[in-house]
């Protein structure tokens, strides 16, 4: 019943596992199995990650791919799951809508890059409007689908208990859709972090995309790992950040039974 | 006081192309607890709904004067609210937040849940959840509970510390009671009265009364020769059970 602890296996094993990985690369590297100019030594990229940190640009980059991603994922957040509330709940509009949300869906969001870069020319607008279509309409699915999935009792029991129409939603429908949605925001997150480097690499003027796009321009492969790195490494902290609204006891339920 | 808080005059419902009821009539005293039991399908559950008036009857009258509260087959605790909230939805018609934590306290104590107050629905067992389910109903000022095969999805023996409780609860907290169950020994272990309803459309095939103070043992002879004489009106026992003690 008590959540896991945390024991220095969780530690141990991991990191026996990255650093046989860092091990190989070093390997081949010495071996000079690739040359060394389009496979950089470990050495080289911690060297090349100190430059980008002292320079400043790192930490430009970050932000600007953060500040996008947290844009465009909000705006997707705040319309998506409403649209989608309101979806679960009218079924004819259901019926209307829903082929229309599974093609943009099945869409993949990188087709409309030369849409975003016409309409929205360069620089922080054409990437959160990708970031949005990428998961907007996901985020709008998963809300229908755990709507029709809350058991009808539920609602038998707020009527029987003289619930009014908001406080169904807010005490009845929303904590009954929270454990899937949430499931749904890490997916989408996961999502919106790959689009945002795929579409700062044709539409950014900053950011960890356009790095990468930008020192494989340069031929610097150093540079260009480094930003991997980073990019990888904001990956998992978002996850983890989002993981711990499953750990809200209220939501414990939809992940223990 | 009307001392007949429910009542089904003439009732006869269809849904669709089913006939559900077909001038079915029934009355319920004040305090008395009702078994309806019955083949699957027959409508039993339906009854329940045309009492609380979830649903309205094609023709007829259905009367129900008091507080009601209904207690479901399946899981229908909020699992995201803890014990105590779950139980508090009972006492929402109460504005004095020390009254409600009085109750609250008594009903924990009653069905001896109070060291698991703020635990959730899931981290609890079947038994103690439908002990939950029957706080919820049970608290505040209700009238009449109406009871959908509470206990079906228990275990054997669970099922049967559950009636005792039941009865427990009900001696300390007297309510008028319909109790709708496929569970003939659970109707005669804890009913005043049992109805035996027909298939569709059903209508009131016979009906039992029962005079021993509850909580009542499984094996008293009365209950046994109870359960005997349901099931041989339901065709599915045939020899008297006399005979078959005697045997």
């Amino acid at each position: 019943m008590n959540p896991k602890r945390f024991s220095s296996t969780d530690i141990v094993l991991p990191s026996l596992v990255l650093l046989i990985a860092l091990l190989i690369w070093t390997v081949l590297s010495l071996l000079k199995v690739f040359p060394d100019s389009v496979f950089p030594s470990p050495l080289a990229v911690a060297k090349g990650f100190v430059e980008e940190v002292r320079n400043g640009r790192l930490v430009e980059d970050v932000v600007a791919s953060l500040f996008r991603v947290t844009t465009g994922f909000a705006l997707a957040v705040f319309t998506g799951i409403p649209a989608g509330l309101w979806l679960g709940h009218h079924a004819r509009a259901r019926t209307a809508f829903l082929p229309l949300i599974n093609f943009f869906r099945n869409l993949s969001p990188l087709a409309w890059i030369p849409f975003a870069i016409m309409w929205f020319g360069i620089g922080d607008l054409p990437t959160v409007f990708l970031i949005f279509m990428s998961s907007f309409f996901p985020l709008v699915l998963a809300t229908i689908a755990a709507v029709a999935n809350i058991p009808s009792v539920y609602f038998r029991i707020a009527n029987d208990y003289n619930f009014g129409n908001v406080e169904t939603l807010t005490h009845v429908t929303l904590p009954a859709i929270a454990p899937q949605v949430i499931t749904s925001l890490r997916v989408t997150a996961g999502v919106a972090w790959l689009v945002v480097v795929a579409a700062e690499m044709i539409s950014g003027r900053a950011g960890l995309g356009f790095a990468v796009w930008d020192a494989r321009n340069g031929l610097r492969m150093d540079l260009l790992v480094s930003s991997m790195v980073m990019i990888g490494l904001i990956g998992i902290v978002i996850d983890r950040i989002l993981l711990q609204l499953t750990k809200i006891p209220s939501v414990r339920w939809g992940y223990e039974r | 006081m009307n001392d007949k808080p429910l009542r089904v005059e003439d009732v006869s419902l269809s849904l669709g192309a089913t006939v559900v009821f077909q001038h079915l009539s029934l009355s319920i005293g004040r305090g008395e607890f009702v078994a309806v039991v019955g083949p699957s399908g027959c409508g039993k559950t339906t009854l329940l709904n045309l009492l609380s008036r979830f649903i309205k009857p094609t023709a007829g009258k259905v009367e129900c004067n008091g507080r009601v509260r209904m207690v479901y087959q399946h899981d229908s605790l909020f699992p995201w609210q803890t014990v105590s909230e779950n139980i508090s939805l009972g006492l929402r018609h109460l504005k004095d937040p020390s009254e409600k934590r009085r109750h609250l306290d008594a009903m924990l104590r009653l069905i001896k849940l109070e060291n698991f107050a703020d635990h959730y629905p899931h981290q609890l067992s079947g038994g103690m959840r439908q002990r939950v389910e029957l706080a919820r109903a049970l608290i505040g000022d209700t009238d009449i509970l109406l009871l959908d095969e509470p206990f079906s999805s228990l275990d054997y023996l669970t099922r049967i510390r559950m009636r005792n409780e039941l009865a427990r609860m009900l001696d300390q907290m007297p309510r008028t009671v319909v109790l709708v169950t496929h569970d003939i020994e659970e109707a005669a272990q804890l009913a005043d009265r049992i109805v035996v309803l027909t298939d569709r459309p059903a209508r009131v095939c016979s009906q039992f009364q029962i005079e021993l103070p509850r909580p009542r043992e499984l094996t008293h002879p009365r209950v046994v020769e109870t359960v005997h004489e349901i099931l041989t009106d339901l065709g599915l026992e045939h020899t008297g059970w006399q005979q078959v003690v005697a045997r």
